[in-house]
């Protein structure tokens, strides 16, 4: 079958066209209606008034900040137990599920036998992670989740990125960290990546103080 | 003769500091023109001791990071002429200004000071001759710059100044038939004069099509957008490419100040220069009459300078072939035809019509 070869011819320029000034001042009409609209509402707004219409689109970053969606993906955050644990079981189903391969679970056994396992290390490499949210999609235990709302991750080294449990179960955390506020046994890195903590703190926690999120050792 | 040296210096100094500042201030009304155009703020977070001021120190900071950055010179250039270049290229686009009268006679005690820093009796020729010798520091830039993009940025420069020198060498000939004279401080004083007794007899109404040709050719000898072919960043970064820290800023600088420059031609040639409309010489005392000139002149400068950014900031840039078209089959030809027509008017009105005394033949 022989293809069929249209010709688009480009269209001719009238006279009018080819004089360029008629398109010119209609751009310039543009310009000018821009530039003489923002300059009357940037001092309008000096003045302050007219503040309901904006003399332009941009952001002030740092000390304005956009409105984020509710299903917008930013730092992880592990859930938390009344008692101050995290209620992540250590299935490894994110571990598994992570394109990525930033996360690293180290389980250890919990002491209640309905929930069995818990995570004594908890890592996240956010140097590697690239926020698809399967994590999140996969838990079976909404341990995991991704609405802090913090957006400014930057660090200076490969290490700084590297969030651990302290971290993800209190995101307000900034490093370096000072002191462990986790009471339940886990590898602590204050502690030189030794175990630190006991059930018997948590239980202790339980029965002396009302249920609370987050606990001070 | 002592008097007479320390007067011009004064005013030499008055221009230099008056242009200089003018470019620098010319940075930021870009920033923030274009800012306003295109629905943004602009640079504003430059700061002294807290204060901002709308963003006024970015200049300042531009300076400071271009006098503290690195010069690189590349690797087998030739380093006599890629210094040279950047220098050349700002001098002549300074010397120019000297010609310029920017206000009237200013008598002091048994004094008259011309406010224009050298009276050439030719200032029009003189002002182009700086123009197209600007055109050296360009083409020496790209082709000392050993650099492929940088020595096409050159060839376009020229090409593009060459091209357009010529219409707008020509539509200046209309103007100087109609006032009869190359001498700038005397074709300002020639526009003072009323036509019907109340429209200023300014360039702009004699030669209108010289006004519209001078303009664009004007604003393709500033090598800005939409002529801005031999910088063009976006697809061969132009004549300065290789250059860096304040070797780059005075290509920067003369930008602007070839702005300017244009600017004031323009202001000098076809708004009048420094007339003051419908105010008569001695209707107020000679320093009111002074002032009110130099403000009137550094008014029409500024709104030139105004329309010069805003055309920048409007158009995209023209293809090389448009660019040689528009120069060539367009305003070459017109600004042509303008000459015979005005020349043949000049004639009908020197024969028939009663006019200024110049203009009688």
């Amino acid at each position: 079958m022989a293809t069929k070869v249209i010709v688009v011819r480009r269209p001719e320029l009238t006279f009018w066209e080819k004089l360029f000034i008629p398109q010119i001042l209609s751009g310039l009409k543009i310009t000018f209606r821009h530039f003489f609209r923002n300059l009357f509402l940037h001092i309008a707004h000096r003045l302050g008034r007219l503040v309901h219409l904006p003399a332009s689109v941009t952001v002030q970053y740092p000390e304005e900040l956009r409105p984020l969606m509710s299903r917008f993906r930013s730092r992880h955050r592990l859930t938390v137990r009344e008692d101050g644990t995290p209620r992540c079981v250590g299935c490894m189903l994110c571990e598994t599920v992570c394109p990525a391969k930033c996360i690293t679970i180290v389980p250890g056994e919990h002491p209640d036998p309905n929930v069995e396992k818990y995570p004594i290390l908890f890592d996240i490499d956010l140097g590697v992670c690239v926020y698809c949210g399967y994590c999140v999609e996969v838990c079976p235990e909404d341990a995991i989740r991704m609405d802090t709302g913090i957006l400014d991750l930057a660090a200076y080294s490969r290490e700084a990125m590297q969030l651990d449990i302290h971290e993800l179960m209190d995101p307000s955390l900034l490093k370096p960290m000072n002191d462990c506020n986790l009471s339940f046994p886990h590898q602590c890195e204050l502690n030189d990546g030794e175990m630190k903590g006991s059930w018997e703190a948590v239980q202790g926690n339980r029965h002396e103080e009302p249920p609370q999120t987050k606990t001070q050792a | 003769m002592m008097e007479f040296l320390l007067i011009k210096l004064a005013l030499a100094g008055i221009v230099f500091f008056g242009v200089l500042n003018f470019a620098g201030f010319h940075t930021w009304v870009e920033r923030k023109q274009s800012a306003l155009i295109q629905d943004r703020i602009g640079a504003n977070r430059a700061d002294i001791f807290g204060f901002r001021l709308l963003g006024l120190f970015h200049g300042i900071a531009d300076a400071i990071k271009m006098f503290t950055k690195e010069d690189i010179v590349p690797a087998g250039a030739n380093k006599t002429l890629h210094l040279l270049a950047p220098l050349f290229s700002v001098f002549f686009a300074l010397v120019a200004f000297a010609a310029i009268p920017f206000g009237p006679s200013l008598v002091v005690g048994d004094l008259t000071i011309d406010l224009q820093v050298a009276n050439i009796d030719a200032a029009l020729l003189y002002i182009f001759a700086m123009l197209s010798l600007g055109v050296y520091g360009v083409i020496l830039g790209g082709f000392a710059s050993r650099n492929n993009y940088a020595i096409m940025g050159g060839l376009r420069a020229m090409a593009q100044m060459i091209s357009y020198e010529i219409a707008l060498g020509i539509a200046v000939i209309g103007v100087i038939m109609v006032y009869g004279t190359m001498d700038l401080s005397l074709l300002v004083e020639r526009q003072g004069e009323m036509l019907f007794g109340w429209i200023p007899l300014w360039g702009i109404v004699t030669q209108p099509v010289a006004f519209v040709i001078f303009l664009t050719a004007a604003l393709a000898e500033t090598k800005r957008a939409p002529f801005d072919l031999p910088e063009a960043e976006s697809e061969i970064i132009g004549y300065f490419v290789e250059y860096s820290g304040m070797k780059f800023g005075m290509f920067f600088l003369t930008d602007f100040l070839e702005t300017i420059m244009v600017a004031c031609l323009a202001t000098t040639l076809f708004l009048g220069g420094w007339q003051v409309p419908w105010l008569a010489e001695d209707a107020v005392a000679n320093w009111v009459y002074v002032l009110l000139g130099v403000m009137s002149f550094s008014i029409k400068v500024v709104i030139f300078c105004f329309v010069f950014m805003q055309i920048r900031w409007t158009l995209p840039r023209f293809r090389y072939d448009q660019l040689m078209t528009l120069g060539w089959k367009g305003l070459f030809p017109i600004a042509v035809g303008n000459v015979v027509v005005t020349a043949l008017v000049l004639i009908i009105i020197g024969d028939f019509i009663e006019g200024p005394a110049w203009l009688q033949k």
